[in-house]
């Protein structure tokens, strides 16, 4: 057993046709034993970027805060809203920063990014524990049920998928796949990010 | 073993924790209270590592005092929370942790709800209807998960409280002879006999 499942959970990440999908299971847990099926892993940075934490409890409220504080400064100091790619690399620096002692959380992140003829792309990436960046075109996992979502996410996924069928789809891979791990499931959260708007929905899910 | 128990009703937060101080296999003592008063309206239990515990416990008690005398105002629930998860979460990475386990319950006095969090040694913190620590927490908790009523009334609640201490008195092989009860709710902190 490694740290890593200490508190389980798991976290998701699609690209649509101009949308991007995040979404995370709830359950915080002791090892085998459920505390809380209402634990929040998947954060807001910006209006068009959220960031998912799988990992230890502890890091996941720690790291939050420091992401925060860094967006923050970023923003007084830039005067404008950070980027997808932006944020992606200060996530991994702030991971990196702690090599020899790291944050136990794999993040996974969502967003659509500003291109240069005013329009928006959709954007995902995901990093290890020490900051090693994964920018993928399809989908990213993370977390205690992540080997089930590369198999679940590998059949369901297809390109181009409007926001509607990616929320079907990101939902069914969370779910079923979260069915298959014990220390991840108890309900779930899905957001949909497209370029003006935000859906976000909560899932009833299997309870034991 | 250790153990305390905290449940969210109608109105209140009601707390228990058992009041042996055991070393190795020997009770030390019977009658050691485990739930601090933080403020007015905010409750702490704490079990964990003996000598940690007290030492982590009065080192939030006293800072919570500070805060009050230097904002008038007490930290909401939430606050306090958070405030106390930071501090067990640097604690951690630091060269002694401290091993500390808390359960700590509120009355937000400005929305007039009771409010309830779990946290661990480790800085791992979430807000729960009702929440259990040490080996008590395997028999409450399922428990719980079928007797809990978050509207009930203070009688149902202290109902649900025995359930919970009857059902490890029965099945956990070192039972906890007694536990102290204590409510926070819109009148502030008291104790309760069971």
């Amino acid at each position: 057993m490694s740290i890593m499942d200490h508190n389980g959970g798991s976290v998701i990440a699609m690209v649509g046709k101009d949308c991007v999908a995040i979404a995370s299971d709830l359950r915080l847990g002791d090892r085998a034993l459920s505390i809380s099926s209402n634990f929040q892993r998947i954060f807001p940075i910006t209006d068009r970027i959220y960031v998912g934490l799988p990992g230890l409890g502890t890091d996941v409220a720690t790291l939050r805060e420091r992401f925060r504080f860094r967006v923050n400064m970023y923003t007084i100091k830039e005067e404008r809203e950070i980027e997808p790619e932006t944020f992606a690399h200060l996530v991994s620096s702030t991971l990196y920063e702690h090599r020899f002692g790291p944050y136990f959380i794999e993040p996974v992140m969502a967003g659509m990014s500003k291109t240069p003829s005013g329009g928006y792309k959709p954007f995902i990436a995901a990093t290890d524990l020490i900051g090693c960046l994964n920018f993928a075109k399809d989908f990213v996992v993370a977390g205690t049920a992540s080997s089930k979502l590369y198999g679940v996410a590998e059949g369901l996924w297809e390109p181009d998928l409007e926001p509607e069928d990616l929320f079907e789809t990101i939902s069914q891979t969370l779910l079923n796949a979260a069915d298959r791990d014990a220390f991840s499931g108890w309900g779930a959260i899905v957001h949909i990010i497209t370029k003006d708007k935000i859906i976000t929905r909560t899932l009833k899910g299997r309870m034991d | 073993m250790e153990t305390s128990f905290a449940i969210t009703g109608k109105g209140y937060v009601l707390m228990a924790a058992d009041t042996t101080a055991a070393r190795s296999i020997v009770k030390m003592k019977t009658d050691e209270d485990k739930i601090k008063t933080l403020s007015p309206h905010l409750l702490m239990a704490y079990s964990g590592e003996p000598g940690d515990t007290v030492q982590f416990a009065e080192y939030v008690e006293r800072n919570i005092r500070l805060y009050q005398i230097r904002n008038v105002y007490a930290l909401r629930p939430a606050a306090a929370a958070s405030w106390i998860r930071r501090s067990l979460a640097e604690s951690l990475r630091s060269r002694k942790p401290y091993s500390v386990n808390l359960l700590l319950g509120g009355y937000d006095t400005s929305s007039y709800n009771p409010q309830l969090f779990w946290i661990d040694y480790l800085g791992t913190m979430t807000e729960v209807p009702f929440a259990a620590h040490g080996y008590g927490a395997y028999f409450a908790l399922s428990l719980l998960d079928r007797y809990h009523d978050p509207s009930a009334s203070l009688e149902e609640g202290l109902d649900t409280l025995r359930r919970c201490i009857d059902e490890v008195s029965k099945r956990l092989v070192v039972t906890p002879g007694k536990y102290k009860v204590k409510i926070v709710d819109k009148d502030g902190v008291r104790e309760i006999e069971l």
